[in-house]
């Protein structure tokens, strides 16, 4: 009796061990088998955004790397990157064809804040996770209303609210004027700053914005320094933020220069705009810039570039958006090895939703990817660093 | 008042870079009749052509113009290539050729070159004259060359036989090929001069906007509004009316109607042109006897 009662348990215990290998069946939804996860994905390769398609290039050139070694248990990743030209209908016309045609299991890193407004419901409809969408909208992080939807850069929101935070600490009693891009992503960031500053949201004196189609923007940055403010909070993409410190510089105007994160790449930026003109800028950064000479014997960034140099000869190594599909595609292969043979729309939701301390070899340290089912926003700490005219040297803590 | 100085002398140096792309619209405009929707990206193109030859070791001034002489050739066939075969079709045909060359042209120099922005190198000290801080030494240059540009084309379609054959190989087809004009080769001619122009434009332009495949998009608008405005025929016009927009846009857009509105006072300015003088300010009506 006895001996039969051990001997129960103790079957019990070996069938509760194997359990995983032995029962575990394999579940898998449309999109998915033994062999292959099928990933759908919009892309500006063509129009005013295609700056952005090589963030679709470097990720397919890492899912192919992994293909190489194998697969992620065992399955072959099959991304298919289609073009939207940054326009809307074309984004939802795509995703239609990804989603119905193609059957594809979830949409990957849909780049851009209109163009994944355009479906974000439909695909909340159709419950397909529409994952790690590449824009920085802070309406992505609702697990409430649009359980299906996630974003992966931090929020310009956040962003905003911790230039906020440090101007409030430094420059209690500073004159504000913001330059930014009118668009969502500009009046975003600049709700964050004004949140953030709260109560004394009447620091900001001056607000001059601009258009993506403005050849210049000499004039917003006169009638800026006009204006009598001592710190510039400069809400600008790549060209216009470079277009902006040199002119800031020339004009002779010298503020405390906040410049947002989308433009904060030496090579792309800092380098057209001139080294000299760009001393003192502060930013906030997340993941690591290649053109950093901080980073230069950083084995993580040379890991990266080696992977640059085989699997994506083509890319610019200047080019910030590479170490941002680098990063993203890094962290779909981590939720995928999380979801075991379970390949199921909900559970690829679940995985994605309960990234722990997930330390991206090329997000700067200490900044890591922390998600929960009531937490659908990856990043949301941020370095505050200030440009000394060679590299960007991180100061303070890093910000939540 | 200093503000007032700085945004009116700001306004004329992007004034400078709409009347240049402006003239390039002009020239092919006496050539052809038609107006060249991607003018503006062939001028980015030389630009890149400029930034290789410059990358590949050659000194400034050498890569200037040998780009000149890469972009009249390259004109040249483009017109021979493309539009010839497509002589004589309905103005829309024309600009959907025009609109897909654009695309076209984007889209490569993109591929070529990617779309990361770039430093172009400018041929002017980088200390503004005279300790002023207003206006750069390259704006006044740019601005220079611009004029310096205006006078050549004006001489040579005033002064030159050549300029005179392919005005009337423009205005009258028919009786100048009577005349013994080769209206087909004066066409081509006009693309390789007005491809030349965008070249100088473009290498003015790009150390003010940075050196990108859309760094023209924006500026096409804009010189649509100058050739229009001063009259498309003109040359004179034309370089007015892109000084005369530059400043205008930055005043209202300072002062009166907000930053919003800049990009409106061009589409604005074309719009009232059309309606109130469709020749221009300094253009001549043509009139056509049937």
């Amino acid at each position: 009796m006895k001996h039969g009662k051990l001997l129960a348990i103790a079957s019990l215990v070996a069938v509760l061990g194997a359990a995983p290998g032995a029962f575990a069946q394999k579940k898998y939804d449309t999109g998915a088998s033994d062999t292959e996860i099928k990933i759908g994905q919009t892309m500006p390769y063509s129009g005013p955004a295609s700056a952005y398609g090589t963030i679709g290039r470097i990720e397919a050139a890492y899912f192919k790397m992994i293909n190489e070694q194998g697969g992620i248990n065992g399955r072959k990743l099959n991304l298919i990157s289609l073009d939207d030209g940054y326009s809307p209908p074309k984004t939802v016309e795509a995703t239609r064809r990804l989603v119905e045609q193609e059957q594809v299991l979830f949409d990957f890193q849909p780049l851009g804040t209109a163009p994944n407004s355009a479906i974000h419901k439909y695909m909340n409809a159709k419950k397909v996770p529409q994952l790690f969408v590449a824009t920085g909208a802070t309406k992505w992080g609702d697990p409430k209303h649009f359980p299906w939807t996630m974003g992966w850069q931090p929020s310009y929101q956040t962003e905003g609210k911790i230039y906020a935070k440090d101007i409030l600490a430094s420059h209690p009693n500073a004159k504000i004027a913001v330059l930014y891009q009118n668009d969502d992503y500009g009046k975003d960031l600049l709700k964050g700053l004004k949140e953030g500053l709260g109560a004394k949201a009447s620091m900001i004196v001056k607000e001059a914005s601009f258009e993506v189609t403005d050849p210049s923007i000499d004039s917003q940055i006169l009638s800026l320094k006009d204006s009598g403010a001592d710190v510039f909070v400069n809400i600008a993409t790549p060209k216009f933020a470079a277009l902006a410190i040199r002119k800031v510089y020339d004009s002779g105007w010298r503020p405390v220069h906040y410049l947002n994160n989308v433009a904060l790449s030496i090579g792309s930026v800092l380098k057209p705009a001139g080294l000299e003109k760009s001393k003192g800028l502060i930013t906030v950064a997340y993941l690591k810039d290649a053109t950093d000479p901080e980073w230069a014997n950083d084995p993580a960034m040379n890991e990266y570039k080696a992977f640059l140099k085989k699997w994506y000869p083509e890319g610019n190594v200047a080019d910030s958006s590479n170490v941002y599909g680098y990063s993203a595609a890094m962290t779909l292969v981590q939720v995928l090895k999380q979801c075991g043979d379970n390949l199921t729309r909900e559970n690829i939701m679940k995985q994605a939703a309960s990234l722990k301390h997930l330390q991206l070899p090329l997000a700067r340290p200490g900044i890591e990817v922390n998600t929960a089912p009531d937490d659908f926003f990856p990043f949301e700490a941020l370095q505050l660093a200030r440009f000394d005219g060679e590299r960007w040297v991180a100061y303070g803590k890093v910000i939540e | 008042m200093d503000t007032f100085i700085a945004q009116c002398l700001s306004g004329l140096a992007t004034g400078g870079i709409y009347a240049s792309l402006a003239l390039a619209l002009v020239m092919i405009h006496q050539a052809t009749r038609l107006v060249n929707f991607a003018q503006g990206e062939l001028a980015m193109f030389s630009t890149y052509i400029a930034w290789s030859l410059i990358q590949a070791g050659l000194p400034y001034w050498a890569a200037f113009f040998a780009t000149l002489a890469v972009s009249f050739a390259a004109g040249i066939v483009i017109e021979r290539v493309v539009l010839r075969p497509v002589q004589g079709a309905s103005p829309l045909a024309m600009v959907v050729v025009f609109i897909g060359l654009l695309v076209i042209l984007n889209s490569v120099a993109g591929w070529i070159y990617s779309y990361t922005v770039r430093p172009f190198p400018s041929p002017f000290p980088s200390e503004p004259l005279l300790g002023q801080h207003y206006i750069s030494s390259h704006d006044l240059g740019a601005i220079g060359v611009t004029l310096a540009m205006l006078l050549a084309i004006y001489a040579f379609f005033r002064f030159t036989p050549l300029g005179l054959a392919m005005r009337a190989a423009a205005q009258n087809p028919e009786s100048a090929r009577l005349a013994g004009i080769r209206v087909g080769w004066m066409r081509a001619l006009g693309w390789g001069l007005a491809c030349a122009i965008g070249a100088v434009a473009g290498m003015m332009v790009a150390p003010i906007v940075f050196l990108d495949p859309n760094m023209m998009a924006g500026v096409l608008l804009y010189a649509f509004a100058a050739a229009l405005l001063g009259g498309i025929d003109n040359p004179f016009g034309a370089v007015f009316g892109g000084f005369f927009v530059g400043v205008l846009e930055n005043l209202l857009g300072a002062y009166v109607i907000g930053q919003e509105l800049k990009l409106t006072v061009a589409l604005v300015v074309i719009v009232a042109v059309l309606v109130v003088k469709p020749a221009g300010l300094f253009g001549r009506a043509m009139v056509r006897r049937v």
